[in-house]
């Protein structure tokens, strides 16, 4: 190995890459950035500004917090509905200012005050509800003008009632309680806001009124012609923020006892860049109250942080104006780019140095040469399959087979003309296999393990395993289910190719080359399921030996076969028996004559067995290049391997016209003919081999003679 | 035409009913309120509206080509106080103005850069750079709120021109809005900008370069909003930053609606602007005159421009089935 391989492999093979893909389909991975955020903007706060974290000081801010929280949140939801709201500082005071009044100068209690800034809150809310739900005015521009006329219309009463304000003798227990007293350590303001932030998660996330605010803000369109009342959903997320600035209001003005020129300047803003910077998307449907939240943190950190740094005026605008900025691209450009970005790391794949292989040339005269037997087979079912990955007889000679369609189909014997389907299954039935009890076990791509009665009775055996520990993707459900067999004591014993890929990527597999593979064991007493082996490069056949101790399974990418022990002193363990062929294995059978047969799927080609030395290449080539250019394993050229039980090569079927079986993904014996399919062929082949037993079945061999 | 329910232009032609009904108003106020119709006041008028007017022009073409900048008074004030802080403290004329023009260019840039290859939307990230040039010039540029003019500088002696007891502002607005007439009208980006703001997608189809036609447009805003600075200097002879937290910027859009310029883009040209600048002049004067407080001033205005935006939302009605994701 050359020093510059072993780098490669060291590299590729040590350094988790495949991490960064795995970590970028999760949903969390939208918090994680602004959680950062909020993480960096306490730290350096909290340590360049004295006493930031203690009790008073915190106490002081977290009643803005409050506050503040409160209009954030409303704004969420507005956003999460597709719209905007920058009529909540206009709201805020205006609802200020209606308290103050009732309390103040009517002298009324402090419950009529809190009633009226709610009333203020609403209405507002609903005038804005109107104009951008009903009327279908642009959100942005119609709720800026509502801003300024609520903040003319605050500007004229606050200069008309300043004074009066000033002169009032109106004073309250509850007023003052509300405005400056705590409750188990916090302020009612911080204490309404975690209660309303709950109630607002809990109905955006569990409510049928809150997925509608989901919906609409997704897509307005599907929304409206899914039957959804986008207008009344539209116009009450506007009532809810203006019932959430409201609030806001009523607890400023009990803790400012009055209303100034600058309650709720610049609140607008303010909440517009905290909901932006926690991650509520513009334009609707992504986002959440958490994140709204950690926004506001962020946002009043950052603006309270730099007064109390003695930055001048200005600085507050300015550092929002770059904020709000920078989350709103950031925001913009993630939710464009996050699948691109998905799509350019995913695949990452590994350091493989292939054994040298015998040649499978026709001439070579090694066992594992090709000819051109199986070009002879007749062909049954030609035109109307499509995609027969694995075929299986049952005791009345019948055949069946997956196809592309989700369906499992019935050819009937004795001249397999007719033809009916058996069951939908709905997914891509791949292997196949007989229980004792004549129940159809089959694995679903993409789907799991599933059964098939003689009444034609579908159920699903198993669909997870149990996850394992270090998985960053949830590795307990089944990907790619490939191939099942079943041992004399009824455990189902089956291979799951992948956890990275789903069934239909499998090329991305091969090219990857990551060892993920699984082999699996459903024990049909108590239903569960267990791996038993796990780190092969897509297993992939799965057969019994012929004395029900051991089992056989095809590792594809590698090309090898290993020997799982069931029992016996080496129980538990698995063996290589063969490597270095020079096909990729696919479905294992057993052969009449005590061998076993095995698929190839397709041929290693030197110009592949060389990329996958070259890691970084082949990375570059899913990158740059279109899907149809990439190179992956030869599929063009199967066959059929007779193999001992001790690993040894009996002899080697090929079509080497490649018309009838290119490639090779299954093949059954019964009665003295092989039934080959293919997962990528239109028909099932019949081979009479030769000198074969006439009388054996499959069946019979696993269950013994007819019942 | 209307056998298939297309809109009658003699019937809805908004243009046309603000006109109508800023010669009624004008008409009214000549009769009605002492002295409205005199020279002087007929010049005030014009010129109260002229800086107005500018600012209008260059938001009129960022409008048309479905876009809008709220920017615009940000750069317009803080601009000016920037270039007259310089002079103040020792700078050299050209030296400070070429830092300007530069400033005005960097933010014009970055305005049509995230616009248009960023993909945001319009609207935050104009809002967002009004902001951040108002804070960044406020707090680390100038040490005031209000920078006078130093005195003899050609920005005071531009305050004082006056062609036929005409205030130079008028003829720098009548000069410019005949240049956009030009532009938008006779030259090939000029109708680009009504293309790419009537459909963008066609218009990127049929091979128009319509990401650095957006780019254009913001620089053009900002250094129409320069100008406009520049005579707002020249006729108070200072500048006053806090007219960035005032309504003027709504008053920009109220002029741009009000005449006729749709906000979906597309529609419109300088006659809106002039259209839309008379009737609010005349508004604003008459409300003067009348001596209305400047705060119920504004609560009109508002008024005004919710009034208008509902009519152009009735006359460009959105429906659920065409209306654009995230299009706020």
């Amino acid at each position: 190995m050359t020093f510059r391989e072993r780098l490669q492999a060291w590299r590729y093979n040590l350094v988790p890459d495949h991490l960064v893909g795995e970590i970028l389909t999760k949903r969390w991975t939208d918090n994680a950035i602004p959680f950062l955020a909020l993480m960096a903007t306490l730290g350096v706060f909290g340590s360049i500004i004295p006493g930031f974290f203690k009790l008073t000081s915190l106490q002081e801010s977290t009643r803005q917090l409050g506050e503040f929280s409160l209009v954030v949140i409303g704004m969420t939801v507005v956003m999460l509905g597709g719209g905007i709201d920058l009529s909540v500082g206009s709201i805020f005071a205006l609802s200020c200012f209606s308290a103050v009044y009732v309390f103040f100068i009517l002298e009324q209690s402090i419950w009529l005050a809190l009633a009226a800034a709610l009333c203020t809150g609403l209405v507002f809310g609903a005038i804005n509800g109107y104009l951008v739900g009903y009327l279908r005015l642009r959100a942005f521009l119609t709720t800026l003008v509502t801003f300024i006329f609520g903040r003319a219309l605050f500007d004229i009463l606050v200069t008309t009632y300043a004074a009066d304000v000033q002169l009032s003798q109106a004073s309250s227990d509850v007023l003052d309680f509300i405005g400056d007293g705590t409750f188990w350590g916090l302020s009612v303001s911080v204490w309404l806001a975690i209660i309303l932030a709950i109630v607002t998660h809990v109905a955006l996330t569990r409510s049928r009124p809150g997925w509608h605010v989901l919906a609409v803000g997704g897509s307005r369109r599907s929304a409206h012609n899914a039957g959804l009342r986008v207008r009344r959903t539209v116009f009450m997320t506007y009532v809810f923020s203006g019932f959430c600035a409201s609030i806001g209001g009523f607890l400023i003005a009990c803790r400012l006892s009055g209303a100034g020129p600058g309650t709720g300047l610049n609140l607008e803003i303010m909440a517009l860049t905290a909901a932006v910077v926690g991650g509520v998307s513009l334009g609707g449907g992504r986002g959440s109250v958490v994140k709204g939240l950690m926004g506001a943190i962020i946002v009043l950190t950052m603006t309270n942080g730099l007064i109390r740094l003695g930055y001048g005026t200005g600085t507050n605008q300015m550092v929002l104006g770059i904020m709000l900025a920078v989350a709103v691209t950031v925001d913009i450009r993630w939710l464009k780019n996050r699948h691109k970005v998905l799509n350019e790391v995913y695949v990452a794949p590994v350091y493989l140095k292939m054994g040298e292989t015998q040649s499978a040339a026709p001439g070579s005269a090694t066992p594992y040469e090709l000819d051109n037997r199986l070009s002879g087979a007749d062909h049954i079912g030609l035109g109307e399959l499509e995609g027969p990955e694995d075929v299986i007889l049952d005791r009345d000679d019948h055949l069946y087979c997956g196809t592309r369609h989700g369906e499992i189909v019935r050819f009937f014997a004795p001249d397999y003309k007719r033809s009916e389907v058996f069951a939908h299954i709905g997914g891509f039935p791949l292997g196949l296999a007989f229980d004792k009890a004549g129940n159809l076990i089959s694995c679903v791509g993409a789907m799991g393990l599933y059964s098939v009665s003689p009444e034609r009775d579908v159920k699903r055996l198993s669909a997870e395993t149990a996850r394992s520990w270090t998985s960053i993707v949830d590795d307990a459900r089944l990907r790619d289910p490939n191939d099942c067999d079943i041992a004399p004591d009824g455990r189902i014993y089956f291979t799951d190719s992948t956890k990275r890929y789903d069934a239909h990527d499998w090329a991305l597999d091969s090219i990857e080359n990551r060892a993920t593979g699984r082999l699996l064991v459903y024990d049909p007493k108590d239903g569960s399921t267990n791996t038993l082996l796990d780190g092969y490069r897509y297993t992939n056949g799965v057969c019994m030996a012929h004395d029900g101790k051991s089992l056989f399974f095809a590792e594809s990418w590698a090309c090898r076969v290993h020997r799982y022990w069931l029992e016996g002193p080496k129980a538990g363990t698995a063996e290589c028996v063969i490597r270095d062929m020079p096909g990729y294995p696919d479905n294992i059978n057993r052969a009449s004559d005590g061998n076993y047969w095995m698929a190839w799927l397709g041929m290693r080609t030197p110009s592949f067995d060389l990329s996958l030395r070259h890691p970084d290449m082949r990375k570059r080539m899913t990158r740059r290049l279109p899907q149809d250019e990439w190179l992956f394993p030869n599929i063009n050229t199967g066959g059929v391997v007779k193999f001992n039980e001790k690993g040894g090569i009996v002899e080697t079927l090929g079509d080497l016209s490649g018309n009838a079986h290119p490639m090779v993904t299954s093949m059954r014996e019964h009665k003295g003919y092989l039934f080959v399919g293919g997962i990528l062929n239109n028909r099932i082949g019949r081979y009479k081999i030769a000198g074969a037993d006439p009388n054996w079945t499959s069946p019979a061999s696993y269950w013994g003679g007819k019942p | 035409m209307n056998a298939i329910g297309w809109p009658s232009w003699r019937r809805l032609n908004q243009e046309g009913i603000v006109f109508a009904i800023a010669i009624l108003l004008f008409a009214a106020a000549a009769l009605g309120l002492p002295g409205f119709l005199t020279a002087d006041n007929l010049v005030a008028i014009v010129r109260s509206v002229s800086v107005l007017g500018i600012l209008a022009l260059g938001m009129a073409v960022v409008i048309i080509g479905r876009g809008i900048d709220l920017s615009a008074v940000a750069i317009m004030a803080m601009s000016v106080a920037w270039y007259l802080q310089l002079l103040n403290t020792g700078t050299s004329d050209g030296l400070a103005f070429a830092y300007v023009l530069a400033g005005v260019l960097a933010i014009g840039l970055l305005n049509g850069f995230l616009v248009a290859y960023a993909d945001v939307p319009a609207i935050f990230v104009t809002l967002a750079t009004g902001s951040f040039v108002f804070g960044y010039v406020r707090s680390q540029l100038i040490t005031q709120d209000a920078v006078p003019v130093p005195g003899g500088h050609w920005v005071e002696l531009l305050g004082g021109l006056r062609f036929l007891d005409i205030p130079v502002e008028v003829f720098v607005f009548a000069g410019l809005a005949f240049l956009f007439f030009l532009f938008l009208r006779y030259t090939k980006w000029g109708r680009y900008i009504y293309f790419a703001g009537d459909n963008p997608v066609a218009a990127r189809n049929i091979g128009v370069p319509v990401r650095p036609m957006l780019v254009l447009r913001y620089v053009l805003s900002a250094f129409v909003a320069l100008i406009a600075g520049l005579l707002t200097a020249a006729s108070l002879h200072s500048i006053n930053t806090r007219i960035v937290n005032s309504t003027l910027l709504y008053d920009i859009v109220l002029v741009a609606v009000i005449g006729g310029i749709g906000l979906s883009g597309g529609r419109g040209g300088v006659r809106n602007v002039l259209v839309g600048a008379a009737l609010i002049g005349i508004l604003l004067n008459a409300m003067t005159i009348i001596d209305i407080p400047l705060l119920y001033q504004n609560l009109i205005k508002a008024a005004i421009l919710l009034g208008a935006i509902i009519v152009d939302g009735i006359i460009n009605p959105r429906d659920e089935q065409t209306a654009q994701q995230g299009d706020i």
